[in-house]
């Protein structure tokens, strides 16, 4: 498939549900109906509020939940994988070229490892290296590639900050040599000065070692920054999707532009400048008919009102997709 | 004409196991009717403990300087001690709205109930009353359905609507003073601007003095008159809302502007501020900032210059140690 590294076809990600042992089980579509390709190289942005299934996407690309239907193809240098029908020793290889970094660095580091024994982890279980000193050799190796000192790696998490801790938490994750690296709101939990810098740090790490990203964020403006495509998802459904200089200069969906216009401004004299979006994300239970976004849109027309217009992506420019609700 | 709020050189420093640890040093600042004064800064810069100190809701092993004042209405509340005094002003004079609206609810108490028992402490009204103006204050919010949802529990309602309960719980007993300590940080962008919005209107409407903690700058240039930025327990700037965003002068004020990313400005790079904020327990002596100032002049880099507040314009105040420094760079 040339230049792409991860086609996701068609997928769904439903959930079952019952609200209580009597009654009747429900399913939540949490993901529907999902097309992607994220090209070799690429930072691959995936934008929504929450309860929008970035996540629940995100780990299904990694085998982490159930894909329902379709299919996710991991293209490897010498063959293709595919998620949906693995084995056993398919999904280990797999688990050491598909690596996650968490959102939360207080939470993903375990208090009672060293750095060096955390970073090590992955490197044991996957029994990538025959001997102490090649994992050595290994952990300090990516240790110094994430900015964390020789010595910081003697010492327990409890001694960083959190910068600090993403560092590990992103070396950690690639100590086994991973092409693709799922960034799940890897720096929604640090201050500003600090996230800079780690969005700096994997930019930079992803030229160095050649790694593609899936980098879900909830945050517009730093996705606009970092990002070659962002896909945006409302509801289960991706609505938009397209080049991010492009999607974000002149977004077509009405979803994407209140997004936008929601971002507060930091000139003071461009005040409440935002598309106000009724009410809330409805339940992904009961997810309206047609158009998912129909409920909260400003500006529905007569058809999609009803719902009787499909979702759906269409091509508007090359490369930039909406759905067919807007893009009428 | 007095302020509705003033804090004069407050300092707030807490006995821990390891030591003391001064959270807060030397904090001046003030709140008029009907402004919102905003106070941004990074984790562990002392925002929190500014605005907890005006409730004294600080824990136990706190200390306050002798000489620091919290004036609130012509009152100290740093003296206040007993029990009726400080109930005054927690809920009463002063309200606050916290980040996490799940954790501020009790769990197992039912919203109006909770709304009712406030209103019963503070307000001389029976219950009737007290139900009818906490289900007006809903819907005041635009909470849909406001009868209905006065009878149900904080896991009943989405994160944007709790949020909205919460202003409407803080606002029920028509404080004088607003503290909202990062009301939207939890929410998302879209529920955010409804939040932001909404509280606006409310700050109009009853004249009421607000103080706003954020990290997001972006949404302090959407709410706030006036902006105090806090690094490590001191203000390093203070000043009109437009002169500090538009006009920064100290290098830690210039440097989370330049880490944020800005939509409207891809091609510029984000530049991190280098280091780490400094422990409490090891607080750099002289100017707070110089372990990390990019532009440091040579006497502010060895300490040797206190901090001090200077005013360079009409009310924008630099620490004096920036002021040199943001002359370099």
């Amino acid at each position: 498939m040339g230049n792409n590294l991860i086609s996701v076809n068609n997928v769904s990600v439903n959930f079952d549900y019952q609200e209580n042992f009597i009654s009747k089980k429900q399913k939540i579509h949490a993901v529907n109906n999902i097309n992607i390709k994220i090209q070799k190289g690429s930072f691959f942005g995936l934008v929504g509020e929450s309860g929008s299934g970035k996540t629940t996407l995100g780990r299904a690309i990694l085998g982490a939940n159930k894909i329902s239907s379709g299919n996710v193809i991991f293209h490897d240098d010498e063959r293709d994988y595919d998620l949906t029908n693995m084995n056993k020793q398919d999904l280990k290889e797999y688990r050491k070229k598909a690596q996650l970094i968490f959102q939360d660095p207080y939470a993903a580091l375990s208090p009672r490892m060293t750095v060096r024994d955390i970073i090590a982890e992955p490197l044991e279980v996957m029994k990538i290296t025959n001997s102490r000193q090649e994992t050595d050799e290994r952990v300090r190796d990516i240790a110094a590639k994430c900015r964390l000192n020789i010595e910081h790696l003697r010492r327990f998490p409890h001694a960083f900050s959190g910068g600090q801790r993403q560092r590990i938490s992103i070396a950690r994750a690639l100590v086994s040599n991973p092409k693709f690296i799922v960034a799940d709101e890897s720096v929604a939990a640090l201050d500003v000065s600090i996230q800079a810098d780690i969005l700096n740090l994997l930019k930079q790490l992803q030229t160095e070692l050649n790694l593609t990203y899936l980098f879900i964020s909830h945050d517009l403006s730093v996705v606009a920054h970092v990002c070659d495509v962002v896909a945006v998802m409302y509801l289960g459904h991706i609505v938009e999707m397209g080049p991010s200089r492009q999607l974000f200069k002149n977004p077509k969906h009405s979803y994407t532009k209140a997004l936008l216009s929601s971002i507060p401004s930091i000139d003071p004299e461009k005040r409440s400048e935002a598309i106000e979006l009724k009410g809330e994300i409805p339940s992904a239970l009961h997810p309206p008919p047609g158009c998912v976004f129909r409920t909260r849109c400003p500006n529905p027309g007569i058809d999609c009102k009803g719902g009787e217009i499909k979702m759906g992506l269409t091509e508007v420019e090359p490369g930039h997709w909406v759905d067919q609700c807007c893009a009428l | 004409m007095s302020h509705l709020l003033e804090v004069k050189n407050l300092d707030v420093k807490f006995d821990t196991d390891e030591g003391r640890i001064t959270a807060v040093e030397n904090i001046s600042l003030s709140v008029d009717q009907g402004e919102v004064l905003g106070i941004v800064g990074e984790s562990g810069s002392g925002k929190s403990v500014t605005a907890k100190s005006i409730m004294k809701l600080n824990p136990g092993n706190t200390s306050y300087n002798e000489d620091a004042e919290i004036i609130l209405d012509n009152e100290n509340v740093l003296q206040f001690t007993s029990k009726q005094d400080l109930k005054k002003i927690r809920g009463g004079k002063v309200s606050m709205i916290f980040q996490e609206p799940m954790a501020s609810f009790a769990p197992a108490i039912k919203i109006g109930a909770q709304m009712v028992e406030q209103l019963l402490i503070h307000k001389k009204i029976n219950k009737d009353e007290a139900k009818s103006i906490s289900i007006n204050m809903l819907k005041r919010v635009g909470i849909a359905d406001a009868e209905k949802r006065f009878n149900q529990y904080a896991f009943e309602l989405s994160g944007g609507m709790r949020q909205r309960a919460m202003i409407a719980m803080a606002l029920s007993t028509m404080p004088k003073l607003l503290l909202a300590d990062e009301p939207t940080t939890a929410l998302d962008v879209t529920i955010q601007a409804q939040v932001i919005n909404l509280i606006k209107d409310i700050i109009k409407e009853y004249q009421m003095g607000v103080i706003f903690i954020t990290h997001d700058l972006g949404v302090i240039a959407q709410v706030a008159d006036h902006v105090a930025v806090m690094y490590l327990g001191s203000v390093v700037e203070k000043g009109p809302v437009n002169e500090i965003l538009k006009n920064p002068k100290h290098p830690y004020t210039k440097g989370l502007l330049q880490a944020l990313p800005d939509i409207n400005n891809l091609d510029a790079p984000l530049s991190p501020i280098p280091g780490n904020i400094p422990s409490p327990l090891d607080r750099p002596t002289g100017c707070v900032f110089r372990t990390r100032c990019p532009h440091h002049n040579p006497e502010g880099k060895d300490g040797k210059i206190e901090m001090k507040l200077i005013e360079v314009e009409p009310g924008h105040w630099v620490d004096q140690c920036g002021i040199k420094c943001g002359q370099n760079g």
